[in-house]
């Protein structure tokens, strides 16, 4: 293979000397600082935006470095160096439209927040003189609704998902039923997040009168979105434990329940763990299938059996297509919907480190 | 046990936050509201349908609200052909809706309710021509030359058409980009219905709830309209008064008989006020031939008249009184000027009102 | 990947007692049960879908404008999804797999946690967010990438045509789906990569290998199925997106043009039930339907397409 060609030619040119030659350690940092302030320096002579000129800077040098190396290092080091920057760029390019957004957010939503949005619902009062609509409407009810809908989906699919994921990677083995399984978890995947909120419409108006409009339909319409993630992060994670656990419990007399119960799903804790508030966070924000099977409202309602609820996304999305009102309302929801998140994401995270055993790994 | 502990812990937390907040909701509410309410009403009404009225809805919500604490309206703004087929299932105990029902559906509702639904119009409101046009922000437009930029046979704002309408403008040679709702909707429905009455020849589709062609821009619901002209330079697009207000887009003057008039709440009243009673309707079906060619300066061609549907007999006795003393508010002076404060629609001609209340009264 | 769990069954508790536990029964058909209820609630799905969307197939010519009967509607939509999607993919892959290489093997361990929640964080944000997000900075500030696509490369089909006045385009739509499919993509790719062996990167660096060399020739043939897992995922994801789609894509319904920087832009099957469910023409509730199952079909092909390449690819290198 020309593998092998490449490294021994260019064993053959480097390598023998013990020590190679080699760019200071501080080159990339040096190239760095002299890209920025080129890209800088041009950017003040043409009057070019700054983002223009961040662009500019990593242009020059994506190109600078690499020419570096291979001046000094030879083809294999400059490849190197080419390479780390493009991951690094990788990275960066990733941070921003994450930054813009949580900033942008924070930007719109921030006006909207003080202790009434918080406290209140969206029932208001007219002034009595004008009949304007009274300020001090909050969200309280759509934060509400989306916790108890959020956790109703949890409760459903957590069991089965992970019941289904012990089933395949424990029981099933090569068995038909598993196979089958496994596809129909992918099929489920692809489950389009408006179909599932219909599914949970057209079953329980089966089930009740057709204008029936309930929570707990959310749950069930998001618990079918959330089942495959589930299955597929607890099945990933309780494959990685080793078979050398299991077999030691077994050698001890354990059986096979116990084992799952205290060697396997511990050790795969963490990432069962992620994986379920991965899980959350993708239904969290789903507004589709609410908008259709928990409906809206504007008043506090916790009974996840009975009656319309408001939930955050579906807030958003109406406010936004209401139109008239400020949209800060719409942006308020939307950044205290991503608080929620990220309190709940860390939360899982310190549980997950805190519980996990120690690994050797 | 203490796997299961783990497992469960996650849950328990969101749970617990959940009751907590709730529980504290509960105590708020045993504080304000005192007990039942002064009026006696009480019980949970569901009702949806048309969008544009979603937040004269709130408003009366609001309005009737404060005297009826323990009554709970929900209305869904699902959209008006979802609302009417939600009501004719039973599913919705009254309906709003942008357009009259069809002698089809008033057939099916008649079966549901026992006997022929009222239905009367409660929400008016001006839709307005809003452009994006760099150095022309009093622009002048007749019905002809509005139809021929939706149509796509005037595409630039030097167009001769338009320099007619507008002699003293300074018009650049832009292309204009026209846009319009992507969503089924009643303001498309009716601004397609004026193009049909009044631009003649030039407009040959029927009036339709979804824009007839499929090119050009687009924009989701009213707010994605108002974005959409916001966002180019030379873009014209339609939409209620409501969503513009307060967007800062420039908004167009109609031409009626031989003025151009700019929109206003008082205008659309004026024109449903010139407009003639369906033929052929039973006495509680209260709905107009929208009167789109008026040539009197004090009316505004381009409205949208959002109607109420209702049983005149309900199964349960409390909810036909919730929905009775609802629409009663709806339409009653201080209802009426709720929603044009929130919603900048227009107040209800009073005779309108009148007739409508007439019909209101006989639910039970 | 398997290989922890393929090797021949061990000697369980039962082969030793000679009988299994009560225990062990009820869980296993706990197990066994939660395996069963996805099964019969994805058939629950596929039946309803059938049924009410059935009527769908052969509904009144007038539902399937501009055309006029199922198959082209239905092929237009597709066409409008899959192109969005694989536009998301083809963006996003790049940056999921850099980003992943980071976690895994480049960046600094100090680096590593704070930057792998922060990725997480992005699959945090609400699809709407997203939407309100594209549509109000995103459309604006990428117009200019757009005007220069669409002058300078104009001749490549895919940048021609007129360009949009809103910048609300099939590109913005593909740029804001590939944000967020990143997130499950890097999770993926970043999970394969920490699993190549130990003992293959250090006989890598060994003989001499830079660190890339060691990604090229250890790390990356090692993953090249669980990064297709990752694409198949974030493609999954992509499909089905609604709502983001919706507010962001100038969306004409279905249609079939590969110009991605115009105002006349293909819908996808997601955002326009969407969009028309609660349109005043019930009748063509029953079409959205039908488009639900194809769209249902269609993503279970791709995941199925992609399992078996990852079947075939887990087969050479065992």
């Amino acid at each position: 293979m020309s593998v092998t060609d490449d490294y021994a030619a260019d064993f053959a040119t480097t390598a023998l000397p013990l020590t190679a030659a080699r760019l200071p350690r501080q080159a990339p940092l040096l190239a760095g600082v002299v890209a920025l302030a080129l890209g800088g320096l041009v950017g003040v002579v043409l009057q070019i935006p700054w983002v223009a000129v961040l662009v500019l800077a990593a242009a020059v040098l994506v190109v600078a470095l690499p020419t570096w190396a291979y001046a000094v290092e030879g083809r294999r080091g400059a490849v190197d160096r080419l390479m780390t920057i493009l991951v690094c760029y990788a990275v960066l390019g990733a941070l921003v439209p994450l930054v813009w957004v949580l900033s942008y957010t924070f930007i719109q939503g921030i006006p909207a927040i003080d202790w009434s949005f918080l406290t209140h619902d969206q029932t208001s009062r007219l002034d009595p003189v004008t009949f304007k609509q009274l300020p001090g409407a909050g969200i309280k009810h759509a934060i509400l609704g989306t916790l108890v809908v959020t956790a109703g989906a949890a409760v459903i699919s957590v069991p089965i998902g992970l019941m289904t994921a012990i089933y395949l990677v424990e029981y099933g083995k090569g068995s038909a039923l598993a196979r089958i399984v496994t596809i129909l978890v992918d099929v489920m995947t692809g489950i389009p997040s408006i179909v599932a909120g219909l599914f949970a419409v057209a079953l329980f108006t089966e089930l009740g009168d057709p204008g029936t409009r309930s929570g707990i339909m959310g749950s069930v319409a998001l618990s079918l979105l959330m089942i495959p993630t589930v299955v597929r992060a607890g099945e990933e994670m309780m494959r990685l434990v080793p078979a050398d656990l299991r077999e030691a419990s077994y050698a001890l007399g354990v059986p096979k329940w116990r084992t799952i119960l205290k060697v396997v799903i511990p050790t795969a804790f963490g990432g069962i763990l992620t994986g379920v508030m991965l899980a959350i966070s993708r239904v969290i924000g789903e507004t589709a299938p609410l908008l259709v099977a928990v409906g809206a409202v504007d008043v506090v309602n916790t009974n996840i059996l009975s009656g319309r609820m408001e939930t955050l996304p579906v807030f958003i999305i109406s406010k936004y297509k209401q139109g008239q009102d400020p949209l800060e309302l719409a942006w308020g929801a939307a950044l205290l919907l991503i608080i929620i998140v990220m309190v709940l994401n860390l939360a899982a995270r310190i549980i997950g480190k805190i519980f996990a055993p120690k690994t050797g790994h | 046990m203490t796997h299961i502990r783990r497992a469960v812990v996650p849950g328990v937390a969101v749970l617990a936050l959940a009751l907590s907040l709730s529980a504290c909701s509960d105590d708020d509410k045993g504080g304000t509201d005192g007990g039942s309410g002064v009026s006696g009403l009480s019980g949970d009404v569901a009702a949806g349908g048309s969008s544009a009225q979603e937040s004269a809805q709130e408003a009366w919500r609001a309005g009737f609200g404060a005297d009826n604490p323990d009554v709970t309206i929900t209305y869904d703004a699902v959209g008006s052909g979802t609302g009417r087929e939600n009501f004719i299932s039973g599913a919705y105990l009254f309906a709003g809706s942008d357009s009259a029902m069809s002698d089809d559906e008033i057939a099916s509702a008649t079966e549901t309710c026992g006997a022929t639904p009222i239905e009367f119009p409660a929400f008016i409101s001006p839709v307005d021509v809003v452009y994006n046009l760099d150095g022309v922000d009093d622009l002048q437009l007749s019905p002809a030359t509005i139809a021929g930029i939706f149509n796509g046979s005037i595409t630039t704002w030097d167009d001769d058409a338009i320099k007619a309408d507008n002699p003293d403008a300074d018009l650049p040679s832009t292309d204009i980009t026209p846009v319009h709702r992507s969503d089924s909707s009643g303001t498309t429905d009716n601004f397609t219905d004026y193009l049909e009455k009044a631009a003649g020849d030039v407009w040959k589709t029927p009036h339709s709830s979804d824009w007839p062609t499929t090119t050009g821009e687009t924009g989701e619901g009213t707010s994605g309209m108002v974005d959409s002209v916001k966002a180019g330079d030379g873009t014209i697009g339609y939409a209620d008064d409501a969503g513009v207000q307060g967007s800062g887009l420039a908004i167009a003057k109609i031409k009626v008989g031989d003025t151009y008039v700019a929109p206003s709440a008082d205008g659309a009243a004026a024109a449903l006020a010139a407009s003639e009673r369906t033929a052929g309707t039973e006495e509680s079906i209260i709905t107009f031939d929208l009167n789109r060619t008026s040539t009197d300066p004090s009316t505004y061609p381009i409205f949208l008249a959002s109607y109420e549907i209702a049983c005149p007999s309900y199964d349960d006795a409390d909810a036909a009184k919730v929905v009775k003393g609802f629409l009663s508010y709806v339409i009653s002076e201080n209802g009426q000027k709720a929603a044009a404060a929130n919603a900048f629609s227009a107040e209800l001609p009073r005779d309108i009102a009148d007739q409508a209340q007439a019909q209101i009264d006989k639910i039970s | 990947m398997s290989s922890t769990t393929d090797r021949p069954a061990a000697p369980e508790g039962e082969s030793l007692l000679g009988r299994r536990g009560l225990g062990d029964r009820i869980f296993q058909g706990a197990a066994t049960a939660a395996g069963v209820s996805i099964m019969v609630a994805l058939a629950a799905v596929f039946v309803f879908l059938a049924i009410r969307g059935s009527a769908g197939f052969t509904a009144d010519k007038s539902l399937y404008a501009p055309y006029t009967s199922f198959s082209p509607y239905a092929a237009g939509l597709l066409f409008g999804t899959a192109l969005v999607a694989v536009l998301a993919m083809a963006i996003a892959m790049p940056f999921a797999i850099g980003v992943a290489l980071f976690l895994s093997h480049y960046g600094p361990r100090r680096l590593v946690t704070p930057i792998a929640y922060v990725i997480d964080l992005l699959a945090a944000v609400p699809s709407v967010v997203f939407g309100l997000w594209g549509l109000k900075a995103l459309a604006p500030a990428s117009k200019p990438i757009q005007e220069w696509l669409n002058a300078e490369l104009g001749w490549v089909p895919l940048f021609g045509g007129t360009l949009s006045a809103t910048g609300r385009t099939v590109f913005l739509a593909a740029i804001v789906l590939a944000i967020m499919i990143l997130p499950i993509a890097t999770a993926i790719c970043r999970e394969v990569f920490s699993k190549t062996p130990r003992l293959h990167e250090e006989a890598a660096l060994a003989l001499g290998a830079t660190r890339w060399e060691m990604v090229r020739y250890a790390v990356l043939p090692h993953s090249r199925s669980g990064i297709i897992a990752g694409m198949m995922l974030g493609l999954g994801r992509a499909l089905g997106e609604t709502m983001a789609v919706l507010l962001v894509l100038n969306a004409q319904g279905p249609k079939v043009t590969f110009k991605i920087l115009t105002s006349d832009n293909p819908a996808t099957i997601a955002s326009n039930i969407a969009q028309n469910f609660h349109g005043e023409d019930v009748d063509l509730q029953v079409v959205l339907l039908a488009t639900g199952l194809v769209l249902f079909v269609f993503t279970f092909l791709v995941n199925f397409a992609a399992r078996w390449i990852v079947a075939r690819s887990e087969r050479r290198f065992s």
